[in-house]
This record gives C-alpha cells, structure tokens and sequence, in this order.
C-alpha cells in the first residue's frame, strides 16, 4: 500500500508534467490545426537556455525567467512567424513533415552546441522526503505537482473567465465567426502560440531535474504529449489534462507491477486502443468533417 | 509522363549500372544502400504519395524483413525463401495494422504508425530468445545463385540494383493496370473517387500493405548488405528518414523515391566537411523546401519546365501532375 501511494504520487507528477506540455499541444491544434511534432524537442530545448545562462553567471531564478522569455521569442513568435505561417496555406502534412524536420533540427542542435551528454539541472526545491501513511514522498514530487496545477489553474482562469480568453476560445470554435464579431483572429492564434512557449518552458523547468537535461529528451516527451492529447481528446484542454494524469499514473503503476522491460509499450497500446474505440478521446467531441 | 518516365529509367539504368565500376569499395556500400532504401521509400510513395497517409511505420518493416531474413538464412533456409517470407511477412502485418488503423486518418495513422514503430523496436530489444536483444544480429551471410556468389560488394551491389529494377517494374505494372489507376485516382482526387464508387478504404489498405511489403523487401537486403542489425537501427528515426526521402524527392512521383533517397544518402558525405552539422543542415532545407516547394525537387523540375513550356506554347502541358501533399 505505501509502495501504491510513493508510486501514485510519483505517477501523479509525471502526469501533470506531460498535461502541461499536452495542453499546449491541443491549443496549437485547436487554434490553427498545427500538429506540433516538435513539441517533445520545445520541451528539451528551454532547458538548455537555462542552462546555459546559469553557465554565463545568472542565478536560477533569473535563468529560468531568461528560459521562459526565450521560449516564448523562439519557441512561441519565431516558429510561428518562420516556419508555421508561410506553411498554411500548403495543408496540414507538409506542416507535419516541417516539425518533423524542426525536431531533428532541435534535436541536434542541442548536441552540437552544447553537449550530448546529459546535464545535471536544479531542482526547484532541496531534495527531502516526507512520510506519509508509511510512505516515503518526495518534496520534489510535490513541487512539481503544486507548479503544475497552479499552472493550470491560471491558465483555466484565464481561458474561461477573462474576456481575453474568451475571445481565444472563440477563435478556436469557429474562427469565421469570431472574425465577423470584431475578434482579431490573427493575434488570438499567435497568443495561443506564446501560451505553449510559456508551458513547454514550465515544463522542462518541472522535468528536467529528474530526467537531466539531455538532447533526446523529446522523443519521449512528445510521445507522451500526443497519446495525452489523445486519450483525452484533441479539441478538449480538459481533456488532455486528464490524458496527461492517466498517461504519467498508468505508466508508473504498469512499471511497477507489469513489466518495466515494456513499459515503453504500454502506454503505446492505450493509444492504438483509444484510436481505435474512440478516436475523439475520452472527453472530445466527434469533429465533422466538412467536404 | 510515359515518354518522359521510360527516359528518366533508361537514364537511372545506364547510371546506375556504370557507376560502381567508377567507385571505390565505400561507394559501392553508398549505392547499395541507395538501392535498399528507394525499394522501402517506394513503398512507402503507395502510402503517403498515392493514399496520402503519413506512415512512420515503413522504418519498423524494414526491420522486420531484415530480422526475417537474418533469422531464416541461419536457420538454414535458402535466401530466396527467406526473403520471399520477408515480404509476405510484412504484407500481412501491414494489412492487419491497416485494417483497423485505417479508419481513423492523417494525423491519427501517424500517431498509431509511429506506435506501431516503437512497438516493434520494443519487442525487438526484449525479445532477446529470438532477436539476441541489443547485441543484435552478426555475420549475416550474402547468398550464392547457382553458383553466382554475391559476396563481393560488387556483386551484392547488382543484387540490390535487380532487385530494385523489378520490383519497381512491378510497382510501375500496377500502377498502370486498371486496378492500380484507383490508386491514382486516391491521389487526385479522394472524395471524386468516393463518389465514383471506388472502395476508398480498401484500395489505400491495399496501397497500405504493398507498401508495407516493400519496406519488408527492403530489410532483406539491407541485413545481409550490412551484415549487422540491431533494434537501434530500425527504431523511429529510420521511420523519419524514409518520410523525408519521400517528400524530399516528391511524392506521388513515380521516381521521387530514387531521387530522395539519392539526397538522403549522398548529403551526409557531401558535408561531411560539416561534421556533425549535416543533420542540422538537412533538417532546415526539409524546412525550406516545405515552405517554398512542398512537392519535393521532382515537383520543382516540374514545375520549372511546366513555366518553360508554357512560355513556348499557349496549350498546358498534360502530364505528370503531382500534388505534394
């Protein structure tokens, strides 16, 4: 029982980790049917900028805000304006094929410019455990979990309740007519872009003290961002919350008392399961498909 | 396009079959690996090219064709058994994940493609009784055909470029037969071919598992070329590679394959003056040429000699019309 509750914590953690960077996944989706097959690389990447700022002598704060704000110009403005804007117009696969080109190109520049090897990167808090019920916690999980929900609890606020967020959600819905109801429909698609700059950062703050900053980092990451998505459904931020949560539980619990040979692959056969039964996720709605 | 494509064979044919005898012994590995890889990027042409379905599944059927092969020739079966079973294999695999992944599209078969592609990487690793887990596979023999043993590079290399030659004469047979017009027809038009009352989902399930097929070809060559296989080499980004050489080279073209490929094996050595940089610099001309050019350099040439012609002539010209996407 006190091994259950270590790994539902521990479960519980990842999982808010990979609903941040799935929620960011489904806003791009929602907003401009951009598939981000770089998402996991957007992850991998902040990191290094942090990284690299704490080596030029700023202290951890200030890098992890100087990481933030990068991302949110390279990975938010610039990959809109560069690579998804002049792309639109061609479809939804050449679009698909230039992330998967984006994530190689991020992917190795990564190992070419600052190292291949894994980074040792700062925890939010000092490591410590906390017993529970006999179970041994760690505070790391915890922080992970308090930044997490607070994260998405703002951005739920803001989405659900501030006249901003409505407007991103019109945009989303039907972006025809938010444009005839006066919203600026070009700046709401390029906020939600900076929105999963700001998460993909949160999120490589959160993950990389425990998987160490390392390039390859965002194969793994953006799997788990897509089959969350997935799970919960695309058109859905709740709905990828709940993919992220069951996606880091399952694979926790399935390591633990399955096989950890496999563990890659169960969270593999869920999403085939899921394509399979109910392609609109969990939560999503059936998406008509106009001719 | 017939003109032009039975010119652009003769021209492939003629340099392809001089060209070892101009090679040291590493250039005679880069051309086989070049035949290897255009059989498994045509396949995967049927899939994304003609059915329009992104699949990074192609990467995994070459491993499972290479492992087939690898497996069978040590156990004792003649090579063309094993590499017959190779395709077979993979025909059948490709029609069983098609079957049902095909109902849902675009972005989902690519997500349940890319599944699929971990899957086999995992059972590969694991399933060490059978596959010898990460240390993979050694000294996988070259075969012998009535006494014509193909153990020299050269004669490996012919091997791999007849192999290509017929099965890409059998891939350009089935595309001209009245079956193999639906597939075009997918290409064109889906919704236009629906209404027709062709049976969309199963000509691209067909597309699917002949492409599939391909790829299973493709690894029995490859093993037996280079002699070693291990789970690493099949895993996702092989998958990757194949897409970019189908889109790079164009798809949909009949040859964009050949010329993708040619890109993808000859750029890394061409920059090899980069090092470590080629990859990076790959990547961004994918990029660009999404951008600029998203039907790939054969969709380049053809549109650059479509201005041409049109400059000589009102009339456009009727021909190899491909879409990029």
């Amino acid at each position: 029982m006190a091994s259950f509750i270590q790994l539902l914590v521990s479960g519980l953690a990842t999982g808010a980790i990979y609903a941040l960077i799935a929620v960011g996944f489904t806003l791009l989706w929602q907003t401009s049917q951009t598939i981000n097959f770089a998402q996991g690389e957007f992850v991998m990447l902040p990191a290094f900028f942090i990284l690299a700022a704490m080596n030029a002598g700023a202290p951890f704060w200030l890098a992890a805000l100087i990481g933030i704000a990068l991302a949110v110009v390279i990975l938010g403005l610039l990959f809109k304006v560069v690579i998804v804007d002049p792309m639109l117009k061609h479809g939804v696969l050449p679009l698909v094929i230039s992330t998967i080109a984006l994530s190689l190109f991020l992917k190795e520049s990564a190992k070419d410019f600052y190292s291949s090897q894994a980074q040792p990167f700062p925890a939010l808090v000092p490591a410590a455990d906390i017993h529970i019920l006999g179970a041994v916690i760690s505070t790391q999980s915890l922080a992970v979990l308090a930044v997490a929900v607070v994260t998405i609890v703002a951005l739920h606020f803001m989405l659900s309740k501030t006249r901003l967020g409505r407007a991103m959600q019109a945009t989303a819905q039907n972006p025809t007519l938010a444009l005839i109801l006066g919203i600026p429909i070009r700046r709401m698609v390029l906020y939600t872009f900076l929105i999963n700059a700001v998460l993909v950062a949160i999120a490589s703050i959160l993950i990389s003290p425990i998987y160490l900053a390392k390039f390859t980092n965002g194969e793994t990451l953006g799997m788990a961002a897509f089959i969350a998505a997935i799970i919960g459904g695309f058109n859905q931020v709740r709905g990828a919350i709940l993919g992220g949560v069951i996606l880091g539980v399952l694979d926790n619990l399935s390591a633990a008392y399955l096989s950890s040979q496999y563990r890659g692959a169960f969270p593999l056969l869920i999403l085939i399961a899921i394509i399979l039964l109910r392609p609109q996720g969990l939560l999503g709605r059936i998406e008509e498909r106009a001719v | 396009m017939n003109r032009a494509g039975a010119a652009a064979a003769f021209i492939i044919a003629i340099f392809a079959v001089a060209a070892p005898f101009f090679l040291k012994p590493f250039g005679i590995f880069l051309i086989s690996i070049w035949a290897v890889l255009t059989i498994a990027a045509i396949g995967l042409n049927l899939t994304l090219g003609y059915a329009g379905q992104v699949s990074l599944a192609q990467g995994a059927f070459v491993g499972i064709g290479a492992y087939a092969v690898a497996l069978l020739t040590q156990a004792g079966y003649p090579f063309a058994l094993a590499f017959a079973a190779a395709g077979g294999l993979c025909f059948a695999i490709g029609w069983s994940l098609g079957y049902p992944a095909l109902r849902v599209q675009h972005h989902y078969l690519a997500f349940v493609t890319l599944a699929f592609t971990t899957l086999v990487f995992l059972v590969l690793r694991n399933e060490e009784w059978l596959t010898n887990g990460i240390y993979g596979i050694n000294g996988i023999a070259r075969p012998t055909f009535f006494g014509w043993s193909t153990r020299s590079a050269l004669n490996f290399y012919f091997l791999c470029l007849g192999t290509l030659a017929t099965l890409s004469a059998a891939t350009w047979w089935m595309l001209r037969s009245p079956w193999g017009r639906a597939f075009v027809a997918l290409r064109e038009n889906p919704i236009r071919a629906l209404s027709l009352g062709l049976d969309t989902r199963r000509y691209t399930l067909m597309a699917f598992a002949i492409g599939s097929s391909l790829g299973g070809f493709s690894g029995g060559l490859y093993a037996p070329l280079v002699q070693f296989i291990d789970p690493g080499s099949f895993a996702l980004g092989m998958s990757f590679n194949l897409l970019l050489m189908v889109i790079v080279g164009g798809s949909g073209y009949f040859f964009g394959p050949f010329v993708g490929a040619l890109v993808a094996v000859l750029l890394p050595e061409w920059t090899r003056i980069a090092q470590g940089y080629y990859l990076i610099i790959y990547a961004a001309l994918v990029m660009v040429m999404m951008a600029f050019c998203p039907s790939g350099i054969l969709g380049l040439i053809d549109r650059v000699s479509k201005v041409i012609s049109r400059s000589g002539r009102s009339a456009p010209a009727l021909g190899a019309e491909g879409i990029g996407s």
